[in-house]
């Protein structure tokens, strides 16, 4: 499953709005009546998914931005696959 | 922070379990485009992030536009909270353009003639459902408010269809709270506890259904306390979470408060910061140290903070009071009796609805 992942292109559900809370600190995802708080990491990957790019391609952006990383393939797409069970993205 | 705007009292709808208060035809004049702007401004600065339209209906402000326009440009998640009665096509586009992010729109029932007898108009049930097809139509993401109560929860099945066929992405089967005309029109309204079993039984069956159809709608049920052994924490504490601004611009910390016997501060006196930290009506029931027995030594007070201050207030004339769902409130009884009279004695009886409207409104302003 995990390599045929590495092709597909995420974007994010157009109902839900990714923002920057300067009160919380972090990216929030925005929906009818509700919030998600993300985590760095989760805001690390989701702020790099824009329709455009495939998930290989976010997986290299992230590798170059945090070089000290072990191998990030496995936990990106592990975390786009909760994403997208949680209708957050689309892929 | 969740801040709650209720634009206005004006609404072309009369439905019998309203929650404005019963007195809404005495309220001061409305604020202005600038001063609703202005309490924006002040609650983003706070910190909050979803602001509701409400009313009312807030369809009636001519300037809802330029509110969500002025709101979404602060960075609000932006929710109009509406009957659909009174939208159109244009201005669904309107709101878009605006920066509208979500459309809830309720529904009385799911046919017409219990729509009507309950709304009050004949028309309202096609407008909604014309509109919800043009919410969807125009890419927005919807909740549908199905406000259930015992003329209508039988029809689950088929309000559940509906919500299927008008694609919506979460479905609210609220059962009706006791609040406001709700509370005057409850021996009319509650359902027994065999029409509630029945309809979370199909509510489930349905949930079944649509996961293993892939369905994203989300179906969210909603018991009324009244049927429960214990208080639901109301508004996740009393000043935790909730600032609700009425027409009229006096800040409440939840949309029915304004029936307690407590003063509350005007958004012209004071600024949002003095009134949400430094307000004695919102300071009153912070924290544990308001509490009587048995809340003061119950060990589950910082699960549900006693419940509901509105509830305890109209049931017992004590807003300190446990809320009397709680099993352990020695007012327990009241509640076990509105079981016992208003849903199963009066199953049988034509409803005799206070409607909610001005002429009804005026009585109780007079009062």
């Amino acid at each position: 499953m995990i390599s045929e992942m590495n092709h597909k292109i995420p974007a994010l559900n157009p109902h839900f709005r990714l923002q920057w809370e300067a009160a919380q600190e972090s990216h929030v995802l925005l929906y009818p009546e509700g919030m998600v708080q993300l985590n760095g990491p989760a805001s690390e990957i989701l702020t790099r998914v824009d329709g455009v790019h495939s998930v290989a391609q976010i997986v290299d952006q992230l590798q170059q931005n945090f070089p000290e990383a072990e191998d990030l393939a496995e936990d990106v797409e592990a975390f786009l696959v909760d994403a997208h069970e949680q209708n957050w993205i689309t892929l | 922070m969740w801040l709650l705007a209720e634009l206005t009292y004006k609404c072309p709808l009369q439905c019998p379990y309203c929650s404005n208060p019963l007195d809404f035809a005495g309220t001061g004049k409305e604020l202005s485009t600038e001063e609703w702007i202005d309490v924006f401004r002040q609650g983003r600065e706070m910190g909050a992030v979803q602001l509701g339209f409400s009313g009312g209906e807030p369809l009636v402000r001519q300037d809802l536009a330029q509110l969500i326009k002025a709101a979404r440009e602060l960075g609000y998640y932006t929710n109009l909270i509406t009957s659909g009665v009174g939208l159109s096509e244009h201005k669904v586009a309107s709101f878009k353009e605006a920066g509208l992010d979500h459309i809830q729109v309720s529904f009385q029932a799911s046919d017409e003639s219990v729509n009507s007898m309950l709304s009050g108009s004949e028309k309202a049930f096609q407008q909604k459902l014309k509109m919800a097809r043009e919410v969807k139509a125009q890419g927005y993401p919807m909740v549908l408010n199905f406000v259930t109560h015992r003329h209508n929860i039988d029809q689950i099945d088929r309000i559940i269809e509906l919500c299927v066929e008008l694609e919506a992405d979460f479905v609210e089967l609220a059962t009706c709270q006791y609040y406001g005309w709700g509370f005057e029109n409850r021996e009319w309204l509650m359902p027994s506890i065999e029409q509630l079993t029945y309809a979370e039984e199909r509510t489930n069956a349905w949930r079944q259904k649509l996961a293993v159809e892939g369905s994203k709608l989300k179906l969210i049920f909603v018991t009324p306390d009244y049927y429960e052994e214990r208080p639901k924490p109301c508004m996740n504490g009393w000043g935790e979470v909730f600032l609700t601004v009425t027409p009229d611009g006096t800040a409440l910390p939840c949309h029915s408060a304004r029936m307690l016997p407590l003063e509350f501060p005007k958004v012209s006196e004071k600024s949002l910061k003095e009134i949400w930290y430094e307000d004695n009506g919102f300071n009153h029931f912070r924290g544990f140290e308001w509490m009587k027995e048995p809340c003061r030594s119950c060990d589950e007070k910082e699960k549900d903070f006693g419940g509901c201050r509105c509830q305890a207030f109209m049931l017992t004339g004590d807003a300190a009071a446990t809320d009397p769902v709680c099993s352990k409130s020695p007012q327990h009884h009241k509640i076990l009796d509105a079981r016992r009279t208003d849903a199963q004695l009066k199953q049988q009886n034509e409803p005799d609805f206070i409607y909610r409207n001005d002429k009804n409104s005026r009585v109780f302003f007079k009062q």
